[in-house]
C-alpha cells in the first residue's frame, strides 16, 4: 500500500515538475529578446497572434495525445495481467469516428484562419494607415543589401532607416543569386531574385534598431548579408535624409557596377544620388539577351 | 586529356584533406582486410552479384548506415562551427568548405540513409511478408541498388578529388548555375543526385510490380500487412515523383554542360520554375521516406502488443489519402516566393489536411495497446519515442502551413528544428525499430537489448538537446547555413546546447555500432531457433531466420489479416509432410554491379568534362545490356529433393 502511495507521490511530483518547467519556459520565451514573439510592427505582432492561436488549437490533440500515449503503454504493460486482454479487439466506430471528426474540425477552422490571414497579410497588400508610405527599392548584391529610396533619391548599403508608424513599402530584387529579405522583428520575409520584382510592405510601431538578414543561401558571403533596420522618428528621419545627401559619393551606373562585383561584410555606406531608374534598369537587364 | 581534372583537385586545405585522406585509408584498409582473409570470391559470389532481395536489402543498410556515419559527421563539423563562429572568432572552417558540408549532410542524409533505409526495408522484409519467394525483376532490383550505391561513390570521392556542392541540398538556381558556380562541385551533386534517383525509380517499378503480382494467394490487397500497404504508396510515389527530379537534374545539367537557359534569369529562363519543379518532387519525397516508417511503427505495434492492429480499414485509407495530399502541397516550401494570398491559402490548406489522416494513425496505434499486452522492447521504445518527437514536429509543421507564419519562420533554425523531427523522430527511429525487429529474422540471431536501450535514450536524450533549442533559435531570428554570426545576438548558448545535443546523438550511433559486435560475438547465445522470436503476426515470422533463399518452400495460402498469429491461434501447424517441389530461383549476374561501376564513370566523366572516360562509362553500360538480352540461362531450378533436405535439416534446428 504505501509502496503504491510513493510511486503515486513521485508520478504526481513529475508531473509537476515538468509542467513546472514548461510554465518556466514559455515565461522565458515571451519575456526575453526573441525576435517572432516580441515583434514591434503590427505585421509582426498579427504573425504572432496566429501562432498563439493555431498553437493553442493544436495542443487541443497533441496534448491528450502525448498523455494517452503514456497512459496507455503503461496500463497495459506486459506485467500488468489485471488489465483486461481482448487481442482480437480492433474496431470502435464511435472513437473512430472522433478521431476523424474533431481533427477535421480544427482543420476547417485553422484553414479558415489561414484563409483570412493569407489575404489580410499578404506581403504585397499595401497597409491601412493614415500615413503616406514610403517606398524604398531593396537590391539583394554579392553580399550586401543595397537600399535605393526613390522619392528622396539617396541610398545606402546594409543599413536602411525609416519613419516609425509609416508604412513602408518594399519593392525587392536582385543582381546575384537568389535571396530572402527578412527584419523577423518588423514582420515576415520575403524572396529577392533576379529578373523579378516581389513586394514586402512592413511598419514598426515603435522606434529602434531592428537586425536584418537574408534567409536564403546565396553563396561564400552570405553569413555576412546582415543589416540594421532603424526606425526613428519622423524629424530625425528627415534629417538623416539631409544628412545623407551631403555624402561625398553618389550612386551612378558604374558606381553601382562596381558595388555589384562580390565583396562580403561591407560597412555601411551612404550615396547622395542616385541614376534615375536605376531599380528598373537592375529588374530589366536580366531580360537582355546579351548579359553576362 | 582530363578534361578540366587537374592537380589542383587534390590540393585541399588541412581539415578537408584529413577528412579526404582518413577515408581513403579506411578503403585501403577494408581492401587490406578482405584480401587478409581471402574474401574476395566470397564477397563476388555470395553478395556483390546477388540477385537476393535480402541480400540486395542488406547491402542497402550497410551503405545506409556508412553514410549515416558519414552525414553525422557532417552534422557535428556544421554545429562546431556554428558553436564558436562568433562575433571576432572565425570558427575552424571556411566559409566555402562549411558551404560543402552542410550540402553534403543534406543530400547524405536524404538520398542515401533515408532511401537506403527504404529500399533495404522494402528488399528484406516485402516479399517475406506478402509470402512471396522474390521480388518481379530481380536483375532490375541489382542495377537500382548498384546505381545507388555508385551515387554515394561520388559524395565520398568528392572528398579526395574536387570539391562538393555548395548550394545546400536543393541547389536553387541561379547559385547553382555556371555563372556563380563555374566549379565542379554542382556537378558532382547532379551526378550523385541523378543516378541515385534513376536507381530509385527502377527499384520503385519493380516493387510496385512486386506487390501487384506476386502476393501468395489468398492475399488481397486488403489483406496485406500494412507494412506491404505502407510500401505501395511510397512506391506509387516514386514512380510519380522521380521522373521530376530526373526532368529537373537534366535541365540544370543542361543548364552547366550546354550553357543552356532553362533556369538562369538570361535569355527568358526561370529560376521559379526549377523551385516549383524541386518541391514537386521534394515534398512526395519526405512521404517517400516517412511512410514505409509508419508501416513498421503499424507492424511493430501490434506485434509488441500482442493484439490485431486497431481499424486496419483507416489506417490502409489514412495511408492513401497521404499519398495523394502529398502531391498538392508542394508549394509551402516556397510561400515567400511571393505568389498570391489565394496560391498560398490553398496550398497552406492542403498541406493542414495531411495532420489529419497522420493523427488518425496516430490515434489507432495508441488504440493498438489498448486491452493488449505490451511488451516495452527497443522497438516499442523507438515507437513511444517516435510518437512524442513527431507530434512536436507536426505541430510545427502545421503552425508553418499558415502562410503568413511561414514568413516569419522560413529559412529560420525553427524550420530545421521541424523537419529534423519529422525526419529523425519519423524515418530514422522508424528505421531502428524495425532494424530491431526484424533483424534475427535475416541475421538468424537477436540484437543485445540492453545495449540497444542504451542507445535509444542517448539518440532522445541528444534529439531534444539538438534540436529544441533550434525551434527557439529559430523565433530569435537566426536562418540556417550561417558559418559566422554576431555576438549581439545572443544565439551562442542555444547553439553550444545544440552541439552537445548532436554529440550524445552520436554517442548513441557509437553505442550501436558496439551492439552490433557485442550481439555478433554474443550470437550464439541469442540465436532464434524458432524463426519466431516475437510471437509474431505477419508471414515472414513462419519461415526460419534467416529464411532459406526461395523464402518459402511451399508457397503459403492466407485467408486472414494476420495469418501466421490465426494459425497458432487455430493450432493448424504446417502440413506434416508437405509435398516439396522443383523451385526455380534467378542466377547471380555481374552485370548490376558492371552497370553501376561504368554508370560511376559515366558521371565522373560528365563532372570533370572528360570525353573518351564519358564514352567509355556509355559503351560499357550498353555492352552490358546488350549481353543480358543475349543471355539465354538466367535461372536455375532447385530440385525438390535438395528443398526436402534443406526443410529438414531446418526442422532439426527447430527441435
Amino acid at each position: 500500500m504505501q509502496a503504491k502511495m510513493k510511486s503515486r507521490w513521485k508520478v504526481a511530483s513529475s508531473i509537476a515538475l515538468f509542467l513546472g518547467a514548461v510554465v518556466a519556459g514559455l515565461v522565458f520565451l515571451f519575456n526575453s529578446d526573441i525576435a517572432v514573439l516580441n515583434p514591434k510592427g503590427w505585421v509582426g505582432m498579427q504573425q504572432r497572434e496566429l501562432i498563439i492561436i493555431a498553437m493553442s488549437l493544436m495542443l487541443l490533440i497533441v496534448l491528450p495525445v502525448l498523455i494517452l500515449t503514456f497512459v496507455f503503454a503503461w496500463k497495459y504493460r506486459a506485467s500488468n495481467t489485471k488489465a483486461t486482454y481482448a487481442p482480437d479487439w480492433d474496431r470502435n466506430h464511435l472513437a473512430e469516428i472522433l478521431w476523424w471528426a474533431v481533427p477535421l474540425v480544427i482543420i476547417a477552422v485553422l484553414s479558415v484562419i489561414t484563409w483570412k490571414s493569407c489575404h489580410e497579410l499578404d506581403p504585397f497588400k499595401p497597409l491601412n494607415s493614415h500615413a503616406k508610405p514610403l517606398k524604398i527599392q531593396v537590391v539583394a548584391l554579392d553580399w550586401k543589401w543595397l537600399f535605393i529610396y526613390p522619392e528622396q533619391n539617396i541610398a545606402t548599403l546594409n543599413f536602411v532607416q525609416f519613419p516609425e508608424e509609416t508604412p513602408i513599402d518594399f519593392e525587392i530584387t536582385s543582381d546575384a543569386p537568389m535571396n530572402s529579405f527578412w527584419i523577423p522583428q518588423l514582420g515576415g520575409q520575403v524572396f529577392a531574385m533576379s529578373g523579378m520584382r516581389t513586394k514586402l510592405q512592413l511598419i514598426a510601431n515603435e522606434t529602434g534598431n531592428f537586425r536584418g538578414c537574408s534567409a536564403n543561401i546565396s553563396g561564400q558571403g552570405f553569413s555576412g548579408m546582415t543589416f540594421t533596420a532603424h526606425a526613428s522618428s519622423p524629424d530625425e528621419f528627415a534629417t538623416w535624409v539631409s544628412a545623407v545627401k551631403q555624402a561625398s559619393q553618389s550612386l551612378n551606373l558604374g558606381m553601382y557596377t562596381r558595388l555589384a562585383e562580390p565583396s562580403s561584410y561591407n560597412p555601411v555606406a551612404q550615396y547622395s544620388g542616385v541614376e534615375e531608374g536605376l531599380f528598373d534598369w537592375i529588374v530589366m537587364k536580366y531580360m537582355m539577351p546579351s548579359h553576362k | 586529356m582530363f578534361g578540366n581534372l587537374t592537380l589542383d583537385a587534390f590540393k585541399h586545405d588541412p581539415i578537408e584533406a584529413a577528412a579526404g585522406y582518413s577515408i581513403f585509408l579506411s578503403m585501403i584498409l577494408a581492401v587490406a582486410l578482405i584480401t587478409y582473409f581471402k574474401r574476395w570470391t566470397w564477397l563476388w559470389k555470395e553478395w556483390l552479384t546477388s540477385l537476393d532481395p535480402k541480400r540486395i536489402g542488406v547491402m542497402y543498410i550497410v551503405v545506409a548506415l556508412i553514410m549515416l556515419f558519414k552525414g553525422l559527421s557532417d552534422a557535428l563539423m556544421i554545429r562546431a562551427q556554428q558553436a564558436f563562429s562568433v562575433g571576432d572568432a572565425w570558427g575552424y572552417l571556411s566559409a566555402s568548405h562549411f558551404q560543402q558540408v552542410f550540402t553534403a549532410h543534406g543530400t547524405t542524409m536524404i538520398f542515401f540513409v533515408g532511401m537506403g533505409i527504404v529500399f533495404g526495408m522494402m528488399n528484406l522484409i516485402l516479399p517475406l511478408q506478402i509470402g512471396a519467394r522474390d521480388v518481379a525483376y530481380p536483375f532490375l532490383n541489382s542495377i537500382g541498388f548498384w546505381l545507388f550505391a555508385s551515387g554515394s561513390a561520388y559524395i565520398i570521392i568528392s572528398l579526395i578529388v574536387g570539391k562538393f556542392s555548395a548550394t545546400g541540398w536543393v541547389a536553387y538556381p541561379p547559385l547553382s548555375g555556371l555563372r556563380y558556380s563555374p566549379n565542379e562541385g554542382v556537378d558532382y551533386w547532379i551526378w550523385s543526385v541523378q543516378i541515385a534517383g534513376i536507381g530509385s525509380l527502377l527499384s520503385g517499378i519493380n516493387f510496385l510490380v512486386t506487390i501487384f503480382k506476386m502476393r501468395c494467394p489468398g492475399m488481397t490487397l486488403m489483406k496485406m500487412p500494412v507494412f506491404a500497404w505502407s510500401a505501395l504508396g511510397t512506391l506509387a510515389l516514386i514512380i510519380f515523383a522521380f521522373p521530376i527530379l530526373t526532368a529537373t537534374l537534366g535541365m540544370l545539367s543542361l543548364d552547366r554542360l550546354l550553357g543552356m537557359h532553362f533556369f538562369t534569369p538570361d535569355f527568358g529562363g526561370n529560376q521559379m520554375m526549377y523551385v516549383n519543379l524541386i518541391w514537386a518532387w521534394g515534398h512526395p519525397e519526405v512521404y517517400i521516406l516517412i511512410l514505409p516508417a509508419f508501416g513498421i511503427y503499424s507492424q511493430v505495434v501490434s506485434t509488441f502488443s500482442q493484439k490485431r492492429l486497431f481499424s486496419y480499414e483507416s489506417m490502409v485509407w489514412a495511408i492513401i489519402g497521404i499519398t495523394f495530399l502529398s502531391f498538392i502541397v508542394w508549394l509551402h516550401h516556397f510561400f515567400t516566393m511571393g505568389a498570391g494570398a489565394n496560391v498560398n491559402a490553398f496550398f497552406g490548406i492542403m498541406t493542414m489536411l495531411i495532420a489529419v489522416p497522420t493523427g488518425v494513425k496516430i490515434f489507432n496505434w495508441l488504440f493498438t495497446m489498448v486491452r493488449g499486452r505490451v511488451h516495452f522492447t527497443t522497438p516499442m521504445l523507438w515507437f513511444l519515442g517516435f510518437v512524442v518527437i513527431f507530434s512536436v514536429g507536426g505541430m510545427a509543421g502545421v503552425l508553418m502551413s499558415i502562410a503568413p507564419v511561414d514568413f516569419q519562420v522560413h529559412n529560420s533554425l525553427f524550420l530545421i528544428a521541424h523537419f529534423h523531427s519529422m525526419i529523425i523522430g519519423g524515418v530514422v527511429f522508424g528505421f531502428f525499430a524495425g532494424f530491431t525487429y526484424w533483424f534475427p529474422k535475416i541475421m538468424g540471431f537477436k540484437l543485445n537489448e540492453r545495449l540497444g536501450r542504451y542507445a535509444f535514450w542517448c539518440w532522445l536524450i541528444g534529439f531534444l538537446a539538438a534540436f529544441l533549442p533550434l525551434y527557439i533559435l529559430g523565433f530569435m531570428g537566426a536562418t540556417r547555413r550561417l558559418d559566422h554570426y554576431e555576438a549581439a545576438t545572443g544565439w551562442q548558448p542555444l547553439f553550444l546546447v545544440a552541439a552537445v545535443g548532436v554529440g550524445i546523438i552520436s554517442l548513441g550511433l557509437g553505442l550501436q555500432i558496439l551492439q552490433l559486435i557485442v550481439s555478433i560475438k554474443e550470437r550464439k547465445k541469442n540465436t532464434d531457433t524458432t524463426g519466431d522470436p516475437w510471437n509474431g503476426r505477419t508471414l515472414e515470422w513462419s519461415t526460419t531466420s534467416p529464411p532459406p533463399v526461395y523464402n518459402f518452400a511451399v508457397i503459403p495460402t492466407v485467408q486472414t489479416r494476420d495469418p501466421f498469429w490465426e494459425m497458432k491461434q487455430t493450432g493448424a501447424s504446417p502440413q506434416q509432410k508437405p509435398k516439396y517441389q522443383d523451385i526455380i530461383m534467378p542466377k547471380n549476374s555481374p552485370l548490376g554491379v558492371l552497370i553501376g561501376g561504368f554508370s560511376f564513370i559515366l558521371g565522373f566523366a560528365l563532372v570533370w568534362h572528360i570525353l573518351w572516360l564519358g564514352v567509355i562509362g556509355l559503351l560499357g553500360i550498353l555492352t552490358c545490356f546488350i549481353v543480358r538480352l543475349s543471355e539465354e540461362e538466367t535461372e536455375y531450378c532447385i530440385p525438390a529433393s535438395a528443398v526436402a533436405k534443406i526443410e529438414a535439416k531446418a526442422s532439426k534446428r527447430k527441435k
